[in-house]
């Protein structure tokens, strides 16, 4: 990311960040982590105003026989089968009745895993081909930008959506980039094609708030600060400080509606909702003394961190993220690209996951996102070589229900068990080799990808007369 | 220009008979038995032998003799191949990405022009990330000039052992890199313009190699480049040393074939993201592609026809294929040792197995004119000798003997001391306390 904002004193003549004033605030009441999923907003005047509309498409009911089954809620099935009826699964075992008019899907040799998560993704925010237009990713006009909301940056032709989808991601979370103290609200998205971003918006969702530690808001803040670590901290400081004085005067309100409404505040609306505990907090953090300083933080103003991201040294504080019962989405193999990365180590993913905390393999990267079943092969080899004997079974939940929890969402998805969306991917072999690849990738129980069939291949508008079709020169 | 033309080789005759002993070489005697060997340049022995004398191979096969005092790695069950060659990487050039101390991968040049650059004179032979790159069976590396000038400088090929830049030097300069691709890092306006400077480099290159008496006295015309560069060029023009082209797009692809034919210059196209569209052409120009497995992503205009089937589709085509790492996930530096998941990844989408192994081990070695040292498994050679528990491009297998020059290197890195470090948190750390 570039770091050139000579112009941000000038740029930042409107701030959304008041100097912090010390006030003496009672002490908050930490906020239950029990909210139910959903736009819980009590309290923000309009909670959701840019529904989803995604709707299931409909399809026959779904039986996958003979197949190996990833569960990611219990050991491997050998030869069992499934059923989906109404876009979610029945039934998961050795045998299952098959449903009237079920379209019967063979799966001798093959696998089928519950669709992967990424829970750290910038596509659409950073859509290709890139460049300066398709640059929305970052608002890095004030260290504090509560207020934006990426799936306003969302490009649904982005082009890198549908070979995402072809890699058996079936939800991502778009997050705002880590330019920024808080960076703003994330989307939580299927991978479906959709003339807008709404029809893309997972149902019921809860939003994200994006906050960074560290390196990267303080070099790019460097000329207006912060500028430094403490800098940092003061900024995320004073944010909270504010956003509890916000919410306050607005619960207030809400309870007796006494005279005018307080005034509306984009931003602040978001990170009451966080204290609230209606939007959950995904933190870029790399080292372990900084995490260990942003749960004092959430602690101080009575928010739970969700997830801690990037984090190349987790590994130091596995039994801390496991306590405070923080996830993490982790790299199987990064490192040393900066200094605040420097100990990276291929083993941080094993490590974290016998502390006992919820680990999810993340991209942040287009590139990585279409490989994830890959990254946490390399996890899992790196984690025996170190002398944890992880199974695949266990590394299959860090693509699927670990990052379902991150995300709020592992009650819907995750998991290949009755109940649950029949978001699933028939691999070619098994999903931790580096020859197998998805074949088939349902969402919702509806096919939206098939390898071997070119009329179940999303091409987005970008790509007609752009980009070749798979297999040709035209 | 010190040209440092297989310094090694001229010592080390491909006999037996060696007196002394390369840089790095283990004077042990080792055998490797049991194993089914790839020697890669022929068939695969079941149940063969590698036996290796001071950093050397000195015979392979399915009934070699082996001396008594031999140490013996038993490899019965597992696959022997050569040491794995990243062919695109900056290795000791830059340390962490974002620290300017420790880059030394990019010069500033002259005109956008920095042909005369040795980047391997600046090599961090201590870096920290040589060793998880040779724990995971790579023991050779091509390090490239950074930087997106018109000629950014000299690649040379590593051995990954001990010492100073010289010792790890197998041959520089292997290839000049160029690029026809971005106008604005050959400083120049439109793709047409920076053609012309490139032909005008290699015209002026000729004529300073014609005049070189009169351009001492200052009797020649101005030339585009410093008189360092055009003495770089030298062995370019000569057809001596490739041209490595960064090149795209079909039609930059195509543009580099026009210049290799028109002046007689060796090329080699770096990136190639759509060279499948022109495997043909190239095939039959005889130019070798150096080209990632793992990308897809219509990233910029440059890689609109990017397609993981690319190296397949080029070999089939009968181009001479190195597969590199260039998917962006710091292939480069912390994860040159990823070089095995794309060669896997290739074979996923189309390339056959023996050409996946071939393009990180002989290919490259080809391309880059050290062949006859390393990236197989032949009596003479470097003995660069991987023992892997099984299918060297899975995941969960294990490069249980890494051989460099006849060394096994069992140091733990930096991330291992880590590791080992952290596997048991220390007791009585105050933990956050919950209010």
């Amino acid at each position: 990311m570039k770091s050139h904002f000579l112009t941000l004193a000038a740029l930042a003549a409107i701030s959304a960040c008041a100097p912090a004033r010390t006030t003496q605030q009672p002490a908050p009441v930490a906020a239950k982590d029990s909210a139910p999923p959903g736009m819980g907003g009590v309290s923000a005047p309009n909670a959701d105003p840019f529904p989803s509309t995604y709707a299931r498409r409909s399809s026959a009911p779904l039986v996958i026989r003979n197949v190996n089954i990833m569960t990611a809620a219990g050991p491997t099935i050998r030869n069992g089968m499934l059923s989906v009826t109404d876009g979610k699964i029945v039934a998961v075992g050795p045998t299952v009745t098959i449903p009237t008019g079920a379209n019967v899907i063979d799966g001798a040799g093959k696998y089928v895993t519950p669709g992967i998560i990424d829970t750290h993704s910038h596509l659409g925010v950073y859509a290709a081909p890139g460049g300066q237009a398709q640059s929305d990713g970052n608002e890095a006009t004030n260290p504090v930008t509560a207020n934006v909301w990426a799936e306003h940056s969302v490009w649904p032709q982005d082009p890198q959506f549908p070979r995402n989808l072809a890699s058996g991601v079936t939800t991502l979370q778009v997050l705002p980039g880590s330019a920024n103290l808080i960076g703003g609200r994330s989307a939580v998205l299927k991978v479906v094609p959709s003339r807008t971003v709404q029809g893309m918006k997972f149902p019921g969702a809860r939003y994200g708030l994006k906050m960074a530690c560290g390196e990267n808001p303080k070099r790019v803040y460097a000329q207006r600060g912060p500028s430094t670590r403490m800098g940092n901290v003061a900024g995320y400081r004073a944010a909270w400080i504010q956003a509890e004085a916000y919410r306050r005067r607005w619960d207030k309100w809400n309870k007796d509606h006494k005279g005018d409404p307080p005034t509306r505040d984009l931003g602040q609306e978001t990170l009451a909702e966080v204290l609230r505990g209606n939007i959950l907090v995904h933190n870029h953090c790399y080292r372990a003394d900084e995490m260990a300083q942003m749960i004092d933080i959430a602690n101080e103003f009575g928010y739970r961190i969700r997830a801690f991201h990037h984090s190349v040294e987790a590994y130091k504080i596995g039994d801390i993220l496991a306590k405070e019962n923080i996830g993490a989405s982790l790299w199987a193999d990064w490192g040393q690209f900066k200094m605040e990365a420097l100990d990276g180590i291929k083993a941080n993913i094993a490590l974290v996951d016998r502390a006992g905390a919820k680990v999810a393999v993340h991209s942040d990267d287009p590139s990585g996102s279409q490989r994830l079943n890959q990254e946490a092969a390399k996890a899992m080899a790196a984690g025996i070589a170190a002398g944890i004997p992880i199974t695949e079974d266990q590394a299959i939940k860090w693509l699927t229900i670990n990052p379902a929890w991150q995300l709020g969402l592992d009650d819907k998805i995750g998991s290949i068990e009755p109940g649950k969306n029949a978001d699933l991917i028939l691999w070619s072999g098994d999903p931790f080799s580096v020859y197998s690849r998805p074949e088939k990738v349902w969402i919702d129980g509806s096919m939206y990808f098939d390898r071997l069939d070119p009329r179940q291949q999303w091409r987005t508008d970008f790509e007609l007369g752009f980009v070749p079709l798979p297999g040709t020169s035209k | 220009m010190r040209y440092i033309h297989n310094r090694l080789s001229r010592v080390f005759t491909a006999s037996a008979a060696i007196a002394v002993m390369s840089a790095g070489a283990s004077a042990q005697t080792i055998a490797i038995t049991g194993g089914r060997v790839y020697p890669v340049s022929s068939s695969p022995i079941e149940n063969g032998t590698v036996l290796i004398r001071d950093g050397k191979i000195v015979a392979v096969g399915a009934n070699v003799t082996i001396p008594a005092d031999a140490r013996r790695i038993d490899a019965a069950g597992k696959w022997v191949t050569p040491g794995l060659i990243n062919s695109s990487t900056r290795l000791g050039l830059i340390e962490v990405g974002a620290v300017a101390d420790t880059r030394d991968a990019t010069a500033l040049g002259h005109d956008n022009v920095a042909a005369a650059f040795t980047a391997w004179e600046g090599l961090n032979t201590r870096s920290v990330l040589i060793g998880p790159a040779r724990r995971e069976g790579v023991t050779n590396v091509v390090v490239l000039p950074g930087g997106n000038q018109l000629v950014s400088g000299q690649a040379s090929m590593l051995t990954l052992i001990e010492g100073m830049p010289t010792d790890m030097v197998l041959r520089t300069p292997v290839a000049m890199l160029a690029q026809v691709q971005s106008p604005g890092g050959a400083g120049v306006g439109a793709r047409g313009e920076l053609l012309v400077r490139l032909r005008e480099l290699i015209e002026d290159t000729r004529a300073f190699m014609k005049n070189r008496a009169a351009y001492e006295r200052a009797e020649t015309r101005d030339y585009s480049a410093s008189r360092l560069d055009l003495q770089a060029m030298i062995p370019v023009v000569d057809g001596r040393l490739p041209l490595l082209v960064s090149a795209d797009k079909s039609t930059d692809i195509d543009a580099a074939l026009r210049i290799g034919r028109e002046n007689n210059i060796r090329i080699i196209i770096g990136g190639g993201a759509e060279a499948w569209m022109i495997a043909d052409k190239l095939a039959a120009a005889k130019v070798p592609v150096l080209a990632g497995a793992m990308n897809n992503i219509p990233g910029s205009f440059t890689q609109l026809g990017s397609t993981q089937e690319n190296v397949g589709l080029l070999r089939r085509a009968g181009v001479q294929v190195v597969v590199i790492g260039n998917s962006g996930a710091d292939d480069e530096g912390f994860n040159v040792r990823n070089i095995k998941q794309e060669a896997g990844n290739a074979v996923a989408y189309g390339m056959s197995w023996d050409d996946a192994l071939r393009a990180v081990t002989l290919t490259p070695a080809e391309v880059f004119g050290v062949a006859d040292r390393i990236g197989s498994i032949q009596a003479g050679h470097d003995a660069n000798v991987v023992v892997w528990s099984g299918d060297p491009f899975e995941f969960t297998t294990v490069p249980e003997h890494v051989l460099v020059r006849g060394r096994e290197y069992t140091e733990p890195d930096r991330q291992e001391l880590l590791t080992e470090r952290y596997k048991t948190l220390p007791p009585g750390q105050a933990l956050p306390i919950r209010k």
